[in-house]
C-alpha cells in the first residue's frame, strides 16, 4: 500500500486545488472561453 | 478479447463521448453547453465542433495569457487528478489525437521508431510545455502561443469549422497554412514513426509523464519471471525498456510489451498484480 501513498497524496492535494478553484468560480471562466471559438486555436487569429 | 482490441475500443469511445457534439460537425456551430467547464483528459481542442468539454492545455493557456493573473488552481488540480490516478494512460486511452495517430500508423508504409536523434528530440515537448504553454503565454503579448502556432488538434477543428462555415472560409489566411502544413508534417512523420506529436512536441504528454512513476495505473515487473530476452523493449515503439525502466515518463502504457512478454513478467493495471510480484518489482 506505501506504493500508492505519493499518488494519494497528489489526489487529495489536486481535490483540495479543485475546490479552491471552484470557490474562485474559474470553471466559470474556464466555460466563458470554450463555448466561443478560439480564432488562434482554429488558425484564424 | 485481446488487450489491442480494448485498447482500441476505449480510445474509440472516448474519442467520441469527449466529440459528442455530433451535430456540431454538421452545422460548424461549437457546443455551448455547461459541460464545457470541465476540462477533458486529453488533448481536445474546445473549438472543434464535437467538443462537449475544455482542452486543459487551451484552458490553462487562455487562463495564463489573461490579464488579470490568477493561479489556476482548478485547471491545475484537474491535470494533478488526471496524472495522479492514470498518469500517460490517458495519453494511451483517453486521448483523442493520440487515437488519431494510433490510426494513422495503422496504414501500410515503411516504418522506423529508432534513430539517433529521437533521444535529443524527446526534450522538445518539456521546451514547448514551458516556453509555449507558460512563459510566453504570461510574458508575451498575452497569446496563448502552443494553441495558436502548434496545436495541430485546433488545425482539425479549423478543417471543420471551415468545411462547414463559408463565413469561417473567407477569414482563412497565413496561420492556417501554418498550421495546415504542420498537421501535414505530423500526418506524413506519423506514418513512419509512431505518434510522433507525443513523443516530441504534446505539453500535455510531458506534464503526464512526470506522474508516471507514481501514478495508480503503473507497470510491475516480475524479476523472478523475467529472463531479460528483451522482448519487450523490441516490442516497445515508444522506445522504453521496461524491464530497466517500467514507469518511464515516456511510457504511454498501450500494455504492446506485456503482450509481447513470452514469460509473463509484466503486469500493467491499477493493482500490482501478484503480492509477491509487486514486492519485488524494481520500479
Amino acid at each position: 500500500m506505501r506504493k500508492y501513498l505519493p499518488a494519494a497524496i497528489l489526489i487529495v492535494l489536486a481535490i483540495v486545488l479543485i475546490v479552491i478553484g471552484i470557490v474562485l468560480q474559474q470553471p466559470d471562466s474556464v466555460l466563458h472561453k470554450a463555448i466561443r471559438i478560439c480564432m488562434e486555436c482554429v488558425g484564424l487569429g | 478479447m485481446d488487450r489491442k482490441k480494448i485498447r482500441f475500443g476505449i480510445q474509440a469511445a472516448a474519442a467520441l463521448i469527449q466529440n459528442a457534439n455530433i451535430r456540431g460537425f454538421l452545422t460548424g456551430r461549437i457546443y455551448e453547453g455547461a459541460t464545457k467547464s470541465v476540462c477533458v483528459p486529453g488533448l481536445n481542442c474546445y473549438s472543434c465542433p464535437g467538443a462537449i468539454g475544455a482542452c486543459p492545455i487551451g484552458a490553462l493557456q487562455t487562463h495564463l495569457a489573461s490579464m488579470k493573473f490568477k493561479f489556476p488552481y482548478y485547471i491545475v488540480g484537474l491535470l494533478i487528478f488526471f496524472g495522479a490516478v492514470l498518469g500517460r494512460a490517458v495519453c494511451g486511452f483517453l486521448c483523442p489525437f493520440g487515437f488519431f495517430q494510433d490510426l494513422i500508423y495503422k496504414i501500410p508504409f515503411y516504418k522506423k521508431n529508432r534513430f539517433r536523434i529521437d533521444k535529443f528530440l524527446r526534450y522538445l515537448k518539456y521546451v514547448v510545455l514551458a516556453l509555449l504553454v507558460i512563459i510566453l503565454p504570461i510574458t508575451c503579448d498575452l497569446i496563448p502561443f502552443f494553441c495558436k502556432y502548434v496545436c495541430p488538434s485546433g488545425t482539425i477543428a479549423g478543417i471543420w469549422l471551415a468545411a462547414a462555415d463559408k463565413n469561417i472560409r473567407s477569414v482563412l489566411g497565413p496561420l492556417f497554412s501554418w498550421k495546415l502544413i504542420l498537421l501535414l508534417i505530423f500526418i506524413v512523420t506519423g506514418l513512419i514513426v509512431r505518434r510522433p506529436f507525443c513523443k516530441y512536441v504534446c505539453p500535455l504528454g510531458a506534464i503526464y509523464g512526470f506522474f508516471n512513476k507514481v501514478a495508480i495505473y503503473r507497470m510491475t515487473v516480475d524479476r523472478d519471471k523475467c529472463v531479460n530476452c528483451g522482448a519487450c523493449a523490441k516490442a516497445c515503439q515508444m522506445n522504453v525498456d521496461p524491464v530497466k525502466n517500467p514507469n518511464s515518463m515516456e511510457c504511454i502504457r498501450c500494455g504492446e510489451c506485456v503482450d509481447a512478454c513470452p514469460y509473463k513478467a509484466l503486469h500493467m493495471g491499477f493493482t500490482q498484480g501478484k503480492k509477491k510480484e509487486a514486492a519485488k518489482a524494481g520500479d
